[in-house]
This record gives structure tokens, sequence and C-alpha cells, in this order.
């Protein structure tokens, strides 16, 4: 198992990038590389990756990327497969990596050709609910109650959609959910995803200081707080098996989920929520975790 | 000149497996490509080549045309040749990916199989799709018959790859796409000796890291060494620049055909008959061979007639345009396409090419054939006559173009 002892020291991303402070993409990132040890080729489509990477001619990154209009994200990454393969190419990763909104939303076409094809990528997914590249817009992922630029004052009505078990419906051999806060979990699953054929999917929760109104010093304790609630649940799914991973795994073991108002409270997005989204986050929250358990049952 | 005909094969093949075979021939290693009525027989072919063992090539059935080319730009980038084909809506869903590859300077080829715009619904022939894309930054290409879509494919590799600019090539729906004709196909060991493998400007390299079309601001900025870098003007600037060039590069390459196979592509235009014109009936794609016709049987009614086809769009053959039309007294332009609000867009680039250059030739324009409508050579001979009698007659020109419809 890695730990933070024997975790690469190798950088990809180089320090000074244009992300936010606080930024849990950077973060995930970072371990994402380190997890694939430089040996790919990303290509990221409109997103906060896209400034974290910088601006022409300088980027942060030590690893060949391309850039890729919003919508095409898989498809690009198909085309790089492709391209390696026909050119006699082997050894490397292709990494697509894109938002929620790149994902859930614009990208959610060209990603379900990818995985129904099978096509031999892995697609990350950093999830910050909501399109913060472009200053805070509601997206699939937003969740419910919460105030964005688009939900200005009555804040998200609908709760988001699950983007993992979409993916998982595709019948791919790995998909799993991670949180930049767990961080040795996020790098022993792209590791381990490395080494599998096919379309693999990996989605990241990915907390966002500016767009969630917290301080930029509480990145970490929110994600921990998103999986010690149940919002953010830690699994991964390997040719159909189900697994609970890291904190989800402990509490699913030895402890109960904390109340979802803990969650909310930290942040200003939640500011407007009515007692009744409230309850219906909490009776969301429940349904899932109570879904995961059952699928773990024989597993812990 | 020195042909090598004997080696080619006379086959009779419509538009789309004339399209196919052309592929093929130009080893193309990745193809994407979706699904669209006219174009559907020519992926097909192609898929069939590649499963049958003939084409070792991936084929990559993608879940939209937006994807497809995603598709080619990034296996482009990677270092394949790289095919798609489409029509109509699917070229339009295109739109942003067209902007993209060109901006990327990738070599893509596709076929554009001409096939009008809804809504309402229609699958039959028109330019208006191809020619709605020509601010994309691709070279366009247009056949007149299905021998020219094989050798316009051929040579795209070649053009867009020397000079790293996408290239389209259309050709007419069904009246080319699904019409057989005799067709002279290459020998495999004459294209690979045409065509050499292409060599990307890009490298992919861990070893060496880049990151390509990343965000680039209006001005230049200075790199880690302390080296001034284009801004994006400027890289747009090179972009119109190696269009603007293309027209000799494209030139070249059609001579280069030449001598190879003995078809001559030397010129961006094909002129007919317009040595001792007095009009210049000018069209593009499949219509300009009807025009053959209609300038025959006006030549047999005593007028002056030629025709001047147009085979390359993009970039605009100006001086070729020029040059052919300056002893002409009337230039009608017949147009399977509209920029609405304004005239036939092949007219508009016509007009705009002779500003300035003292060529008093009057440009007359009709918009024919939309959503497949028919285009008969009497029509063609009937509208230029009356063209002819405005001239004569002193009737003020109207500003507007003429249709060729029932309204």
């Amino acid at each position: 198992m890695i730990n933070a002892v024997n975790l690469s020291e190798e950088e990809y991303v180089l320090p000074g990038t244009r992300a936010c402070p606080g930024c849990a993409l950077s973060l995930a990132y970072r371990h994402i590389l380190k997890a694939l040890q430089g040996q790919v080729i990303v290509t990221v489509p409109a997103s906060c990756l896209t400034v974290l990477h910088g601006m022409y001619p300088i980027t942060s990154v030590k690893v060949p990327c391309v850039n890729t209009p919003f919508a095409s994200t898989a498809a690009s990454a198909t085309g790089l497969v492709a391209g390696l393969k026909v050119t006699g190419r082997t050894g490397l990763t292709v990494l697509a990596i894109a938002g929620d909104g790149g994902t859930h939303d614009i990208g959610i076409q060209s990603l379900s050709g990818a995985a129904e094809r099978n096509d031999d990528m892995i697609y990350i997914c950093y999830d910050n609910e909501g399109y913060m590249n472009t200053g805070n817009q509601r997206s699939g992922s937003t969740p419910l109650g919460a105030l964005t630029g688009t939900t200005p004052i009555l804040g998200k009505k609908q709760k988001p959609k699950d983007i993992a078990l979409i993916m998982e419906a595709h019948g791919i051999p790995y998909v799993a959910t991670a949180n930049a806060s767990f961080p040795l979990d996020l790098y022993e699953k792209v590791k381990k995803a490395k080494q599998i054929k096919g379309t693999r999917f990996i989605h990241v929760f990915t907390p966002c200081p500016p767009g969630w109104q917290f301080p930029h010093s509480h990145t970490i304790k929110i994600g921990q707080l998103a999986a010690e609630t149940g919002i953010s649940i830690l699994y991964e799914i390997e040719n159909g098996a189900f697994r609970l991973t890291s904190a989800s795994r402990s509490i699913a073991q030895q402890g109960t989920l904390k109340p979802v108002i803990e969650y909310l409270a930290t942040q200003g997005r939640f500011k407007k929520i009515t007692q009744e989204q409230i309850s219906q986050l909490q009776a969301w929250v429940d349904t899932r975790w109570r879904y995961y358990l059952q699928r773990a049952a024989g597993d812990l | 000149m020195a042909t090598q005909n004997n080696r080619e094969s006379i086959k009779l093949l419509d538009g789309n497996h004339a399209a196919a075979e052309a592929a093929k021939l130009c080893r193309v290693q990745v193809i994407a490509a979706y699904p669209i009525t006219p174009q559907t027989p020519l992926t097909e072919s192609l898929s069939e080549f590649i499963e049958s063992g003939e084409l070792n090539a991936e084929y990559i059935a993608v879940e939209s045309e937006h994807s497809a080319l995603a598709v080619c730009a990034s296996a482009s980038m990677v270092g394949a040749r790289v095919f798609t084909a489409t029509s109509a809506h699917g070229l339009a869903y295109m739109h942003e990916m067209l902007h993209w590859t060109a901006g990327a300077r990738l070599p893509v080829v596709m076929a554009c199989v001409n096939r009008a715009l809804g809504a309402p619904w229609n699958i039959l022939n028109d330019q208006q799709d191809s020619l709605s894309q020509r601010d994309t930054g691709w070279i366009q290409l247009y056949a007149r018959n299905n021998q020219e879509i094989v050798d316009s494919i051929i040579q795209a590799y070649k053009i867009a790859e020397r000079i790293l600019i996408p290239t389209m090539v259309c050709f007419d729906g069904y009246l080319l796409s699904h019409t057989e004709m005799p067709v002279e196909l290459p020998s495999q060991e004459d294209v690979d000796s045409f065509l050499p493998s292409y060599r990307p400007h890009t490298v992919l390299d861990p070893a060496n890291p880049k990151n390509y079309n990343l965000v680039t601001l209006a001005d230049p900025r200075m790199n880690a060494n302390g080296v001034f870098c284009h801004g994006y003007m400027e890289l747009r600037y090179l972009l119109q620049e190696s269009l603007q060039n293309a027209t000799s590069v494209i030139t070249e390459v059609g001579q280069e055909f030449a001598e190879l196979f003995g078809r001559d592509y030397a010129r961006l235009i094909w002129e007919d008959n317009l040595e001792d014109a007095d009009i210049a009936i000018i069209a593009m794609g499949s219509l300009a061979m009807e025009a053959r016709v209609a300038a025959g049987l006006l030549r047999r009614e005593g007028y002056k007639a030629g025709v001047l086809g147009l085979r390359v769009f993009r970039p605009f053959p100006k001086n070729a345009v020029v040059k052919a039309l300056k002893k002409n007294r009337l230039a009608v332009v017949f147009d399977k396409s509209i920029s609405y609000g304004n005239e036939g867009i092949v007219c508009s680039e016509i007009k705009s090419a002779l500003y300035g250059h003292d060529v008093n030739t009057i440009v007359l324009n009709y918009i024919v054939g939309l959503g497949g409508r028919d285009v008969k050579a009497r029509e063609i001979v009937d509208a230029v006559k009356k063209s002819v009698h405005y001239l004569r007659s002193g009737i003020p020109i109207s500003e507007q173009p003429e249709w060729i419809c029932y309204i």
C-alpha cells in the first residue's frame, strides 16, 4: 500500500499554477499524475484544469497534453488511443480528465460512446459540482439547495445525477469514486486503473473554495466531512465486484454517518437551504448509503 | 507526358465507393465517422475494407459527427493519417471541430457528400452544407465527377500534410455519390510513390512534454527562456498566410499528380471553351458538367458561351478567376447555395475576386437546385439567354439573385 512516506517524490505539476488557493483539483491532479508516473498523454476540455495548465507559451505540467473542445474529451482520448495504436506506440496511458460540466452535461455523449466501445482510456471526472471555471453556474452535478450564479436566489431545485452509476451501467471494467481529501486512496485507484485494459472511470470529489464559499484553508476538512456525512462515498467496482474503500469503508465497518447538516453548515452556497431541502438531502444520502452498504455487505 | 495509366484499373463506381477506394489507396490509419444519408455507403465500404483485412486501419464507430472529428483531430495529433466523411447536418454538427482542427493545423481529410440542410428535412443535394463552412480555415475542393473524387482525395492528403491545413473534398449527394461512372483507380504502388507517409508536426512524448492549444492570449507572450511567442492573432495570421499560399501548393500537387497519373490538375479552375467566349457560365461540382452541356447548346444557337468550373473554393482562386473572366462580357453564376439576405455564395466570391481588377464583366446570379431540385441544361440555357436579353435591352440588373423555381 502507498503511504505518505513511500509516495513518489517526482512531481508532474510544477509549483505556481494558476489554480485558485485551496483548489482540490490541484491536489487530486498531482496524485493522479504521480500514480501514472508521468507516462501519460492527457486530453482536457475547457475547464478549471485548462486554467491550472497555464497560458501559452508557459504550462505548469510536465506531461504531454492536448486541449479539446468541451463536448469531446472522451472522443479526443479515443483518437489518441487509436493514433498511438496505429503508429505502434505502447506503454502510454491516455488520460481524459474533465470537470463535472464536461462530464455529466456536455461531455456525456462522447463519454458514453467511448465507454460503450470500451476504448482503452482512463477517464477522470473531477467534480466541483458546478461550472466553476466560468464563475459558478449550476451543472448536472450541483447538489440540491446550492446557490450558484444560475440558481442565485432559490438554490438548485434538483438533486445531482449519479455519474458513477451511469458509467457502471456501461459495463466497463473499472469504476471508482475518490475524494481529493483522501489522496492516497485516489492514488491507489489510479494505479490500479492503469493496469486494466478498456475504459476506466474515476469520479473525484473536489471541493471548490470560491464556488462553494468556504475559506481556502478548509478544503481538506470539507472533503473529509463529505465522506463522513455520506455525501461523498468512496468505492471501486472492478469487473462488477463492489468494494467500499478508505473512509467510507471504515465508517461502514465501525461507525455511523454524521448528519448532513454538519457538512452544509460549512459552506456559503447552502446558506439559503430550507428545512425541507435539508430533509430531502438527508433522505437522498441515507438511501444511497443503504444501497452501497447492501452492495458491500459480503465484503465488510 | 509520361503516364503509367497501364497500371490503373477501370472500375464502375459510384461516388461514395470511389471516395472509399481513394481513402484506402491513401493508406488512412484511423477512420471515425457517423452515419448520415447520403454518406453512409462510403463509411460502410471502408468498414468492409477493414473487416475483410484489405485495409489496415482503426475504424471508430463514433456516437456523433462532433466526436468523429474530435477522434480524427486527436489521432492526427498523435501522428496518424485520418479520414472522415459526412453530409449536411453532420457537417453542421462538426462546425466547432472544423474550426478547432484548422486552428490546430491538423491535416485531416474529409469527404463531404453535399446535401441540403433542414428545416424542413431534405436528404437531397445542394451545396449549402459545405459552403456554410467556408470560414472555418479548411481547404475546400469540389469534384465534378467520380474520377475527380478519387483524384482529389489522393491530392488532398498531399496538400493537407504539406501545409498542415485540413482539407474537405466535396461532391454532390446522389448526383455523384449514388451514380456509377467508370473510374480509373490508380495502383497502390503509384499512390505510395505519390504520397509520402504522414509526418506530424507534433510528437506527444513524456520525455519532451508539450501542451498543445492551451489558452493563448491576444498579445505575444514571453516563454520561460525570455523568448516572445505568438499571440492568438499571430497564429490566426499564420493560418491565413498558409491558406493564401495554398494556391501554389495545390497547383504544384496537381502538376505532380498529372505527371504520374496523366490527369491534369494543374489549374485551380476548370475552363471549357472560355478562350473566345462572351458568356461565362460559372458553377461548381457536378453542375459544372451540366453547364458544359448547356454551353454546347448555346454555341449551337450562336451564343459564344464557355464554362468556368470552380475546382478549389478555399483558398478562393481569385487570380485564376480574374484571368479567366477578363475577356467575357457576361458571367452567369449558378449557385446551389445562398447566403440568406444577400445572394448565392459562389456569386459573392466571384464578385469579390473581380473587385479592383478593371474587369467589366457583368455578373448575374441564379439560385438553382436547392434540396435536390433537378437542374436541366435547358434551364441553364434559358437563364443565360434571359441574362443576355437583360444586357441587350438595357433592363436594369437586379442586385438580388433570380431563382429558378416555381415562385
